[in-house]
């Protein structure tokens, strides 16, 4: 059988329904120490890596549908900032990279869910996680380790070439600094970490809801919308920016695409950073506590 | 029946289900939100007024609506293909196409069309213009021939899946990137692309052509009025073309014997 594709489908009411079983976790013994355990997690990565890398088709076909959406995207936000320059303190070309940024960034950060929740999901329906959770390895980070591995493809793959078309097509707001595009990659990785963790929560609702596709669109619309990925959160109006300011959303897409245009510099960029590693922190701290409350609903259950 | 078969099955699940519509009814709200809060921040958007915009949204998303309810489950076809599940639906006795329409048929899809006639009905009484009865007759006209246009992009990216089933997405950017695009006035597009959907990808006959007409506007091609008016023929044109990449698709077709 061939392999399948595991991007999220852009049609954001159908889940991807992937036919083959998810690798899941291996049935080896506990590493001997701490250094052995990272190394564990680093080979995940890099599987996790490696195994998005062999959709050669589907990757293409998706670089294909972020450009496409690229360039509508950045003609409407052209024409809104030629009829409000300075528009939320960005200028033209501003407003325009953001949009290339934002589109580099959809599939890395899994704005639309998908990557590891799609196996995680299948694997509760299918009562294999049972098996998972009792193997001597972290569950939550072992889909984390995976999550970061499929994270840096798809960073490579989908992120590079939209921007290097955008900036063709129109004028772009590149880094001045070459320390922006180091701060970038960091605002970025957190931002994975807390979509991995708003994910993660959702996944492991599964336990409770049997179907969590439902809980899951829920999920696709507030992070499509508070991430700032459809509109700049400095657009919003009154209390509603100030609310999407704060929710852990704006790390995904705001922050990062704020980092690149050097909008978040000295002790901005610091209390960025701040923020983006107080979401994940919290939000990975909620994971690994639904987790317990979780396993231990197996053990009634008697599975 | 078919499609009955999946109606029921997602109303196995209630909470889940009502949950998925109304997501699904929130996500199609959404991109229209969006266009909301752009004109919060300016009267005229490539020199339309909010309501002439309302007019495009509603006429692009209720026809992808309308066309993904119809036939949107045909991009499931290259998970079958792969996973050579597609077979089975060659042996059984009733046409291929119909079967691969009603395929995972999802109820929850009626969310957009709904959202998108409400979002109609108030640009029809908010929009200013003096409505002859060609115009009046045109809004249907476009409505359903945008529904056959989408519908053709749907059948024709599903028959492309024959040669490159991994390639699913490459679909979306024609059908949802197309609504999209079509949700702005096409003058604040660059002239090549605008071009493009006219003679390549027929989807400016979906609602920038009639819209020019009915809403009065200039056309920023300078085409000749009876494009205005070409809509069924270009959907005529559209679905032709679906329907004999589709068949070639179904001929080409070879079991991946898993």
């Amino acid at each position: 059988m061939p392999p399948t594709t595991p991007t999220a489908p852009a049609d954001p009411d159908e889940p991807a329904q992937d036919g083959h079983p998810p690798p899941g976790l291996p049935a080896r013994h506990p590493p001997a120490g701490a250094g052995a355990a990272w190394g564990l997690y680093g080979s995940v990565a890099r599987g996790s890596f490696r195994r998005y890398a062999t959709y050669r088709a589907a990757t293409l076909a998706g670089l294909f549908t972020n450009t496409v959406f690229g360039f509508i995207l950045a003609y409407t936000f052209a024409a809104l900032w030629q009829a409000r320059p300075g528009l939320g303190g960005y200028d033209t070309s501003q407003a325009v990279t953001y949009i290339w940024v934002s589109q580099g960034l959809l599939v890395t950060v899994a704005v639309w869910g998908g990557g590891f929740q799609d196996d995680v999901q299948t694997r509760i329906r299918d009562g294999d996680i049972v098996v998972d959770l009792y193997r001597p390895v972290d569950f939550q980070l072992w889909w984390l380790a995976s999550d970061l591995g499929r994270a840096a493809f798809h960073l490579l793959a989908r992120g590079i070439v939209p921007l290097a078309v955008g900036a063709l097509a129109f004028h772009l707001r590149m880094p001045v600094s070459a320390s922006t595009w180091v701060a970038f990659l960091l605002s970025v990785a957190l931002a994975v970490v807390v979509s991995f963790g708003i994910r993660y929560l959702v996944s492991l609702a599964g336990f409770w809801l049997l179907d969590s596709e439902g809980l899951r669109t829920v999920a696709l619309l507030l992070g499509m919308f508070f991430s700032g990925m459809l509109l700049p959160i400095a657009l919003f109006p009154g209390a509603l920016g100030e609310v999407a300011r704060i929710m852990p959303w704006s790390a995904m897409i705001q922050i990062p695409g704020d980092v690149f245009l050097e909008r978040r510099t000295g002790g901005d960029l610091a209390a960025a950073f701040g923020f983006q590693a107080a979401w994940a922190l919290v939000l990975l701290a909620a994971g690994r506590a639904v987790q317990g409350l979780a396993t231990r609903k197996v053990v009634v259950q008697g599975g | 029946m078919t499609a009955g078969m999946w109606v029921r099955s997602a109303l196995t699940y209630r909470a889940s289900f009502a949950m998925m519509l109304l997501g699904n009814l929130a996500v199609t709200t959404l991109d229209f939100v969006i266009v909301a809060l752009m004109f919060q921040h300016t009267d005229h958007l490539g020199g339309w007024a909010m309501p002439e915009v309302a007019f495009l949204y509603a006429t692009s998303s209720l026809a992808i609506g309308i066309a993904d309810l119809l036939v949107g489950s045909i991009e499931g076809l290259g998970r079958r293909v792969r996973l050579g599940t597609f077979d089975t639906m060659l042996v059984r006795p009733a046409p291929v196409l119909a079967q691969m329409a009603a395929d995972r048929f999802a109820l929850r899809r009626l969310g957009r069309p709904l959202q998108a006639c409400a979002v109609l009905v108030w640009s029809l009484t908010a929009v200013d213009v003096h409505w002859t009865w060609d115009r009046v007759l045109l809004v249907p006209v476009m409505l359903v021939c945008g529904a056959v246009i989408f519908a053709a992009l749907f059948v024709a990216g599903a028959a492309f899946q024959f040669w490159a089933a991994d390639a699913a997405e490459v679909q979306n950017s024609f059908t949802y990137g197309g609504a999209t695009m079509l949700q702005y006035p096409p003058t604040i597009f660059a002239r090549e692309l605008v071009t493009g959907v006219v003679f390549g990808v027929p989807l400016a006959f979906v609602n920038w052509l009639p819209a020019l007409h009915v809403l009065d506007r200039p056309d920023p091609l300078g085409l000749p009025e009876a494009f205005h008016f070409a809509s069924p023929l270009a959907a005529a044109l559209a679905a032709t073309v679906a329907w004999l990449a589709w068949r070639a698709g179904v001929r080409a077709y070879r079991g991946t014997g898993s």
